[in-house]
């Protein structure tokens, strides 16, 4: 047995060349772009995953706007245009909850020790599993947009409204997926990553103007409902789709992407690094 | 020849615990480590030190030339790794699957596709390589993991326990695949807590008990550092048995273990053999089997540890904390 170690003159691996040397943020994308190409034909590969986006709204929308929509404005005609925004919102929301269940469970069967013993950007899986996944929030717009439609819903903000709207949710949603993954890479298990974001994305959507203003909640609860983020959202979405004046929520929500972002996305990138 | 892995004084402590307390580690190129150890021994946060995927608290580790902690893209080029579990996507066929690395790794779409249907030819999969992974059995599983770790072509290859929960059949499968490697000049790190399959696959074995190396060195070596020779025998007649170990004990002066079907009993000294036979003559003890062999590598490990390789008294898991 020797004692002297020295480094190999030519590289371990003749089949793959082009492993690069360094990582520079072209190839950070090139690697996250192939692994979001992995999450979009996870999609693919599961039809009752997909089944369950596609039911889910049709099953949100059909209950509210039959069951709640005469109580809460009269007529149901009326409550389905003001609750079509809030319901596209809350489903993209719920979804983002996604984000962190996936990482977390690819964690627990050892697929990110694989992809972090390969020579790839480190932060490649989780840019990977966050695109893959806008994919998957934007089969949900589209869906609950067609069950609106199918009940008559005709936004007046056409169809300029109706994809601004749905480009500011996903934004939004882009936004909360840091915090989904940061929950995701926190927990011990998929399941744990569930519990804890159903207990946060409940009282972040129904206590927003998604389902009902926040004008006829109580007292102590309209001041926190009006200033919740997602109520600048759906407020933005309903400008945006019924015409109104979008301006002030737009913006709102901008900037709330921004701090989500900005608070999230490390703290995402340190518990990712950090999960052994 | 140089080393493939040089590693000295790991430490490492979850909680509190420690789960290495300062390892030594040396492997050979060309050759196969066995690391040997039972659940929570450490085995597993060697190797994930050794791959990058841990930090250690102290000592240092060269892998392939480079140094884990100052230079880990550079080992990750260098190394294959096959953990606990299967570490593929069951919702995607093998094919994607194996592709999916090789792009990862550079290839470009023709390239990954015949580096895929190579893997998959190989491992026996060539059949299997349109379904989904989830649809395989645990050995072809475990193939496609192992096939997934070897799409860049490392030099050294970690398997961390590549055989646990596999029928016979399948581990003798992962057995030859893992030699044909090994002819193929590849340097593997094994980890198991089979003796057997250590026995088997390593041409140096160490041996490790709650984050310490307890000892090291051949099958062959191991085997005669435990020292001695077993005696075992059985007697025609079962009722028998506690007489002829009484016999066997009077001569070797070494308490003798029987289970109640054969008596054995370490002996130094090969020339007892004779002494054993005239004495169960004369007590007209009728010997159905009768027996000199070298211990087994369960026989050393109770020998080194003081308890079996099968106690378990905590997991791995706190590794992957």
């Amino acid at each position: 047995m020797s004692t002297v170690t020295t480094r190999p003159s030519t590289p371990a691996s003749p089949g793959a060349p082009h492993v690069p040397e360094r990582l520079g943020p072209l190839v950070t994308m090139r690697h996250g772009l192939q692994l979001t190409w992995r999450s979009v034909l996870k999609i693919k590969a599961n039809p009752e995953e997909v089944l369950g986006l596609m039911l889910q709204p049709v099953m949100f929308v059909t209950l509210f706007v039959f069951v709640f929509g005469q109580a809460m404005m009269g007529d149901w005609q009326t409550y389905r245009d003001f609750l079509m925004p809030g319901i596209i919102a809350q489903s993209v929301i719920f979804a983002t909850m996604g984000t962190g269940f996936t990482l977390s469970q690819d964690v627990e069967k050892g697929i990110f020790d694989r992809f972090r013993s390969l020579p790839i950007a480190r932060s490649a899986p989780l840019i990977g599993a966050i695109l893959g996944d806008l994919v998957r929030y934007a089969i949900t717009v589209v869906m609950v947009l067609l069950v609106g439609l199918a009940i008559g819903f005709r936004p007046e903000g056409g169809v300029v409204g109706v994809v601004s709207a749905a480009g500011l949710i996903l934004l939004f949603a882009f936004a909360l997926c840091w915090m989904s993954a940061f929950v995701g890479m926190l927990a011990r298990t998929p399941m744990a990553v569930q519990s804890f974001a159903m207990i946060l994305l409940f009282p972040l959507t129904f206590g927003s103007s998604a389902f009902v203003s926040p004008d006829d909640m109580p007292g102590w609860l309209a001041p926190i409902a009006a200033n919740n983020p997602v109520t600048h959202v759906v407020d933005a979405m309903r400008a945006l789709m019924l015409d109104g004046d979008a301006g002030g929520p737009v913006a709102w929500t901008l900037v709330w992407a921004v701090i989500i972002t900005a608070i999230f996305f490390p703290l995402a990138v340190w518990a990712y690094r950090r999960r052994t | 020849m140089t080393d493939a892995i040089r590693a000295e004084g790991l430490v490492k402590e979850f909680k509190g615990k420690r789960a290495l307390d300062g390892i030594d580690l040396t492997a050979r190129t060309g050759a196969v480590l066995g690391v040997l150890g039972p659940n929570g021994s450490g085995k597993t946060t060697t190797v994930r030190i050794l791959s990058t995927l841990l930090r250690p608290d102290a000592g240092h580790a060269i892998v392939g030339g480079f140094d884990v902690l100052r230079e880990p893209h550079e080992v990750r080029r260098q190394i294959g790794l096959t953990g606990q579990y299967a570490a593929v996507d069951a919702e995607l066929t093998g094919t994607q699957n194996l592709v999916l690395i090789a792009r990862l790794l550079g290839f470009d779409r023709t390239q990954a596709r015949a580096r895929s249907g190579e893997l998959l030819e190989r491992f026996g999969l060539a059949d299997a390589g349109g379904r989904p992974a989830k649809t395989y059995s645990g050995g072809m599983r475990r193939r496609l993991d192992l096939a997934a770790s070897l799409v860049g072509r490392p030099g050294l290859l970690y398997l961390d326990e590549p055989t646990t929960g596999l029928d016979p059949h399948s581990r003798n499968g992962l057995w030859e695949v893992v030699r044909g490697l090994v002819n193929d000049g590849v340097t593997v790190l094994l980890t198991t807590q089979y003796l057997e399959e250590a026995d088997h696959l390593a041409d140096d074995i160490m041996v490790l008990d709650h984050g310490r190396v307890i000892t090291q060195g051949t099958p062959e070596e191991l085997k005669n550092r435990a020292g001695d020779q077993v005696l075992e025998l059985r007697t025609v007649d079962g009722g028998q048995l506690s007489l002829a170990a009484k016999i066997v004990e009077a001569v070797t002066s070494a308490p003798v273990n029987s289970d109640g079907l054969v008596a054995s009993v370490p002996v130094e000294d090969s020339a007892v053999l004779p002494e054993v036979v005239r004495r169960l003559d004369e007590q007209g003890v009728a010997v159905s089997e009768l027996s000199l062999r070298k211990p087994s590598l369960d026989e050393v490990f109770l020998a080194l540890t003081g308890h079996t390789a099968q106690a378990t008294t905590s997991d791995d898991e706190g590794a992957r904390g």
